[in-house]
C-alpha cells in the first residue's frame, strides 16, 4: 500500500511540471498589457514602459519562465503585480475560505445526492425515482447565478431565514486565525459566531452543491441498478436478508468506485470554478481572486492560482486513487 | 477491517447530518436577531428613545475591494473610498461640488505670478500614531512623492509633473504651522490638484517605517483609524476619538464591505446587512423608491459616456462622416431608455457643472435626413463598421450592450451598416487604446473638476496612446489647451476652453452620449450622507437615526 502511494505520488512530478509551463503559456497568450491594465486607464506610456521593465516583462519568455519555476521550488509563489503583496501569504484566506464553503456543499452534495441515487434505484420506475430524477436533470441544467439570486430572494428577502453574502456578519467579526471560520469559532468559544458562520454558508453552499448533486444521484442510481441486477444480491436476497441491508450493505459498496470517482472530480471542480457562486454571494474566495486578477492582467497570481487549484484537483485525484484500492482490494498497482 | 471502515464513513455521514440539521433548526432561534433587534431599536428610537441607543455603525456596500490604502499610489476609486476617511489634504472640495475649502490647511495666499502658495496649517492636529501634523510632515510627504517614479505614485506624476520636469520646484516649512510652494510655472488647477484624494497627508514616522507595507496600515489625522482588512470581503475603520475637529465624526465605526453583483449588493441592502449600497442600477431605481425602508441617493454627475470614433480610421477620418453619425443618433432616446432618463444628454465632452463649459453650443440634434446627406455628400461607400460595445456596467455606461444594439439601428436607418463586438474590459480598453476599434463606448470620470482633467487629458493630442482613444488630433484645440494650462486669469481661461469646445463641435471626434447621475440607495436611518461627484467622499458627518 506504501509503495502504491509513493509511485502514485512520484507520478505527479510530471504532470506538476507541465501544469506549470501549460498555465504559463496560456497567460501569455492572452491579449492585453499588464503594465497597461495595472496603472489603468490615465497612465503615460512612459509609466507603463518603466513598469514593464520592473516586473521583468521585457524579458524573453523563457526567461520568466525559468525564474517562475525557480521560485516555486523555494516556495516563492511570486508577488501580486497589483497589491504588491507575495502571494503566498497573500492566498490563504481566499483558499480556506474556499475550501470551507467547498466542502460543506460537497457534505450537502453526496448525502443527498447518494441517497437519493440508491433510494431511485432501489425503487426503480417509482414515482421517487422520476420525481428525483427530473429533479437531477433540472438540477444539472440549473444556471447557478439565477439559482442564487432565486435562493436570496426566497430564504433572505421573503422568509427572512438566511443572510444574503458574505461570511460573517459583519458587524461581529469573526477574529481570524486558521481563516476556516467554522474552525475559528469554535477555538474561541463563540458558539454565537459558529451558528452565524453555517447560516452564511447555507445559501451558497446549496447553490454549489446543486450541480454535483443532480451528477452523484444519477451516477450513483445507474451504479447501483447495475450492481442490484447482480446474482449474489438475489442470493442475499433469498437468503432473507432485508433489503435496506441488502442495499446500503452488499451493493453500495461495489457501487462505489464510479461515485467516488465523480464525487473527486466534482470536488476539485468547485474548488476552481466556484467563481460565479462566489460573486452572487460575494464569496472571498479563490475563485473571484484569480477572476478580479484576470481582469488586471495580474499575471503572477493568474499563473500561481491556476497552479494551486491545479494542484488541489491533482491530490484529490490522488487520493481517489488510494481510496479505489481501500474499497476494492483487486485495485493494485502493477 | 473492511467492516470498521464502512462504519466510519456511516458515522461520518451521520455526524455530516446531525450538523446540517442542527443548523437548520437553530436558524429561527438566532437569524431574527441580529436585524430583528436593530429594527426594534430604530422604531423605539424614533418614538421614545434618545438617540444614542442605535448603534453608530454603517456597513457601506460597494462594488469591489480596495487596492491599497496609501492613497498616494493608487489609481482606483474603490481605494480613495476608504483612504477619503482615514487621511486628509490641505484643501478639501465642497461637500457635493469641486469648489476649494480648508482642510488641513486653514488659509492659503497665491502670489501674483502664481508660482508661490503659502499654506497656513491647522494646529493641534495630530496624526493617528500621536505624532505632530505639522509643516516638516507636508514636506516630508511631498519629498516622498517627488522622490519616486510615475509607476509608483501616479497621480502625483500625472498632476504634478509635465515632460519630466517638477511643477512643485520645492516645499519649505517656514515655520511650524506654514508650508510654502514654489513652483517651476504657473498651474492653473494648483489648488483644486492639491485637494485630491491621492495628495492625502500620511504620518512620515509610519511610511518611513513601514515602506511599501504602508498600503497594508495606513496612518492619516483623518476622522477614521484603520482597523482591519479582511481582503476581497471587508475593510473595518473606527472612529478616532483624537480628531481635531469638535464633535466628529459621528460613526463610531464604518464598515466597507465588497459585494460584486448589483443585484446581490441590493438584496443585502434589502435585508439589513449592509446600510448603503453603491451601484445601483438605474433599472432597479423604482424598486427603491417603492421600498418605505429605504431611501435612493444620487450623486451629483461629473462624467461624460461617449461613442468614440477612431479619428485615424476610415470612414472615421472623413469628418463629414463624423458629424453624420453625431446626426444619426438619438441620445434622447438612449438616456430614456437605458438611463432611466437619470441622465443628462451630453453636447460637450465635459458636464455643464464644470468652469470652463460652452453652454453656447447646441448639440447635434437627431435628424437622420441631415445624417444621410453628408454621408452623400462625404461619399461613404457603405461598408461595414465595428462597434465596440463595453463589456462592463460603469456608471456613465450602465447598460454598453444595449446602447449598442440601439445605436446600431440608428446607424443602419442611415445606411451605415455596423456589426457589434466586445472583448474582456482589459483586453476591450488595450485594443481601443491601440486605435483597433471603429467606433467604440467609453467614458471618463472627473477626478477633480477642472476642465484640463476632461478637455486635455481626453482629447489633447499629447494624450494619444493613453487617454485620447479616438486618436483625435488638432493643433490649434493643442494650443488652446496648453496656453489653459498656465492661464492664471480666470476669465481668460474659461475662453480658452470654449473656443477649443468649439473646434472640438465642429471635428466631432465622439458622439458625446450622456452624463449620468450614479445612483445608491441607503437605509432610511443614514443620515447625513453626501456623494461626491468624484466618486469618493468622507463621510465624516454621516449618522444613523
Amino acid at each position: 500500500m506504501l509503495r502504491y502511494i509513493g509511485r502514485r505520488v512520484l507520478h505527479l512530478i510530471p504532470v506538476l511540471l507541465g501544469m506549470t509551463f501549460v498555465v504559463f503559456l496560456i497567460i501569455r497568450a492572452i491579449p492585453g498589457d499588464p503594465a497597461q491594465v495595472i496603472l489603468g486607464q490615465q497612465a503615460t506610456e512612459e509609466a507603463t514602459k518603466a513598469l514593464r521593465e520592473k516586473l521583468g516583462l521585457d524579458q524573453p519568455w523563457y526567461i520568466q519562465y525559468f525564474d517562475y519555476l525557480k521560485g516555486l521550488l523555494t516556495g516563492d509563489l511570486g508577488e501580486s503585480l497589483r497589491t504588491r503583496q507575495p502571494i503566498s501569504t497573500e492566498v490563504w484566506p481566499y483558499l480556506a475560505a474556499t475550501i470551507e464553503l467547498a466542502v460543506f456543499a460537497m457534505i450537502i452534495a453526496v448525502i443527498i445526492g447518494m441517497n437519493a441515487g440508491i433510494i431511485s434505484a432501489w425503487f426503480q420506475n417509482s414515482w421517487f425515482d422520476y420525481t428525483a430524477m427530473v429533479i437531477a436533470l433540472i438540477g444539472v441544467s440549473m444556471p447557478i447565478f439565477w439559482l442564487g439570486l432565486m435562493e436570496q430572494w426566497a430564504f433572505s428577502l421573503e422568509l427572512k431565514w438566511l443572510p444574503t453574502s458574505g461570511r460573517e456578519e459583519v458587524r461581529d467579526p469573526v477574529q481570524a486565525i486558521t481563516h476556516f471560520y467554522l474552525i475559528d469559532t469554535v477555538i474561541q468559544g463563540r458558539v454565537d459566531q459558529f451558528w452565524v458562520a453555517i447560516k452564511h454558508l447555507i445559501l451558497p453552499g446549496v447553490a454549489l452543491a446543486t450541480i454535483p448533486m443532480a451528477i452523484i444521484a444519477r451516477m450513483t442510481r445507474s451504479s447501483m441498478l447495475e450492481v442490484l441486477r447482480s446474482d449474489y444480491i438475489r442470493t442475499a436476497r433469498a437468503k432473507g436478508q432485508r433489503m435496506g441491508k441488502v442495499v446500503y450493505k452488499h451493493a453500495l459498496k461495489n457501487a462505489l468506485i464510479p461515485i467516488i470517482t465523480i464525487i473527486g472530480l466534482q470536488t476539485g471542480l468547485l474548488l476552481g470554478g466556484a467563481i460565479l457562486t462566489e460573486t452572487i454571494f460575494s464569496w472571498p474566495g479563490i475563485g473571484r481572486y484569480i477572476y478580479e486578477a484576470i481582469g488586471y492582467r495580474d499575471y503572477t497570481v493568474i499563473q500561481s492560482g491556476i497552479l494551486i487549484v491545479a494542484f488541489m484537483f491533482v491530490m484529490i485525484n490522488l487520493v481517489v486513487d488510494i481510496l479505489y484500492s481501500a474499497i476494492d482490494s483487486r485495485i493494485k498497482y502493477n | 477491517m473492511k467492516k470498521s471502515k464502512l462504519w466510519s464513513i456511516g458515522l461520518f455521514l451521520l455526524l455530516a447530518l446531525s450538523v446540517l440539521l442542527a443548523a437548520c433548526s437553530s436558524e429561527e432561534g438566532t437569524t431574527e436577531e441580529p436585524t430583528g433587534t436593530s429594527e426594534e431599536t430604530t422604531d423605539e428610537t424614533t418614538t421614545e428613545e434618545a438617540e444614542e441607543t442605535v448603534p453608530q455603525t454603517l456597513v457601506f456596500g460597494r462594488g469591489g475591494d480596495s487596492v491599497s490604502l496609501d492613497p498616494a499610489i493608487v489609481t482606483d476609486g474603490e481605494s480613495f473610498k476608504v483612504t477619503e476617511n482615514i487621511f486628509e489634504t490641505l484643501l478639501n472640495f465642497g461637500d457635493q461640488d469641486t469648489t476649494i475649502h480648508p482642510g488641513l490647511a486653514e488659509e492659503w495666499e497665491v502670489s501674483e505670478d502664481g508660482l508661490t502658495y503659502t499654506f497656513h496649517l491647522q494646529e493641534g492636529v495630530k496624526f493617528h500614531d500621536g505624532t505632530d501634523f505639522n509643516a516638516e510632515a507636508v514636506v516630508k510627504n511631498v519629498e516622498r512623492w517627488k522622490a519616486g517614479n510615475e509607476e509608483q505614485f501616479y497621480y502625483y506624476h500625472s498632476m504634478f509633473k509635465a515632460e519630466g520636469k517638477d511643477i512643485i520646484a520645492n516645499v519649505e516649512a517656514v515655520d511650524d504651522v506654514t508650508v510654502v510652494f514654489t513652483l517651476s510655472r504657473p498651474q492653473a488647477p494648483f489648488i483644486k490638484n492639491i485637494a485630491m484624494s491621492a495628495f492625502g497627508i500620511a504620518s512620515p514616522t509610519a511610511f518611513e517605517s513601514a515602506g511599501e507595507a504602508f498600503g497594508d496600515n495606513p496612518v492619516g489625522t483623518g476622522p477614521f483609524k484603520f482597523v482591519d482588512w479582511k481582503r476581497n470581503d471587508s475593510i473595518t475603520v473606527a472612529k478616532n476619538e483624537e480628531y481635531w475637529q469638535e464633535g466628529l465624526p459621528k460613526l463610531d465605526t464604518i464598515i466597507f464591505r465588497a459585494i460584486p453583483d448589483n443585484s446581490a449588493r441590493l438584496n443585502a441592502l434589502m435585508t439589513g446587512e449592509i446600510d448603503l449600497a453603491d451601484g445601483i442600477n438605474p433599472s432597479d431605481s423604482q424598486t427603491v423608491e417603492s421600498n418605505a425602508d429605504l431611501q435612493l441617493i444620487e450623486r451629483p454627475s461629473m462624467n461624460v459616456g461617449y461613442l468614440g470614433l477612431t479619428n485615424t480610421r476610415p470612414p472615421f477620418d472623413n469628418k463629414l462622416v463624423r458629424q453624420a453619425v453625431n446626426y444619426a443618433i438619438d441620445k434622447q432616446a438612449i438616456v430614456d431608455a437605458f438611463y432611466q432618463g437619470r441622465a443628462e444628454v451630453a453636447v460637450n465632452p465635459m458636464p455643464s457643472s464644470i468652469s470652463g463649459y460652452n453652454d453656447e453650443i447646441t448639440g447635434y440634434e437627431y435628424n437622420p435626413e441631415k445624417a444621410k446627406e453628408l454621408l452623400a455628400e462625404a461619399g461613404y461607400d457603405g461598408s461595414e463598421i465595428e462597434l465596440w460595445a463595453m463589456p462592463v456596467p460603469r456608471p456613465y455606461m450602465p447598460e454598453g450592450q444595449k446602447v449598442a444594439e440601439a445605436i446600431q439601428k440608428n446607424l443602419s436607418d442611415v445606411g451605415i451598416p455596423s456589426k457589434i463586438v466586445t472583448f474582456e474590459w482589459a483586453t476591450y480598453l488595450e485594443k481601443a487604446k491601440n486605435g483597433e476599434a471603429d467606433a467604440f463606448l467609453l467614458g471618463w470620470t472627473g477626478d477633480n473638476g477642472d476642465a484640463d482633467n476632461f478637455i486635455y487629458t481626453l482629447l489633447d493630442k499629447d494624450t494619444i496612446g493613453s487617454n485620447n482613444y479616438a486618436y483625435y488630433s488638432n493643433d490649434e484645440v493643442h494650443e488652446l489647451l496648453i496656453a489653459a494650462q498656465s492661464e492664471i486669469d480666470e476669465d481668460k481661461r474659461i475662453d480658452l476652453y470654449k473656443q477649443a469646445q468649439e473646434i472640438i463641435h465642429d471635428d466631432a471626434p465622439w458622439v458625446p452620449l450622456a452624463h449620468s447621475i450614479p445612483l445608491l440607495a441607503a437605509k432610511k436611518g443614514v443620515a447625513g450622507y453626501l456623494p461626491h461627484p468624484t466618486g469618493s467622499e468622507s463621510l465624516i458627518n454621516v449618522s444613523m437615526e
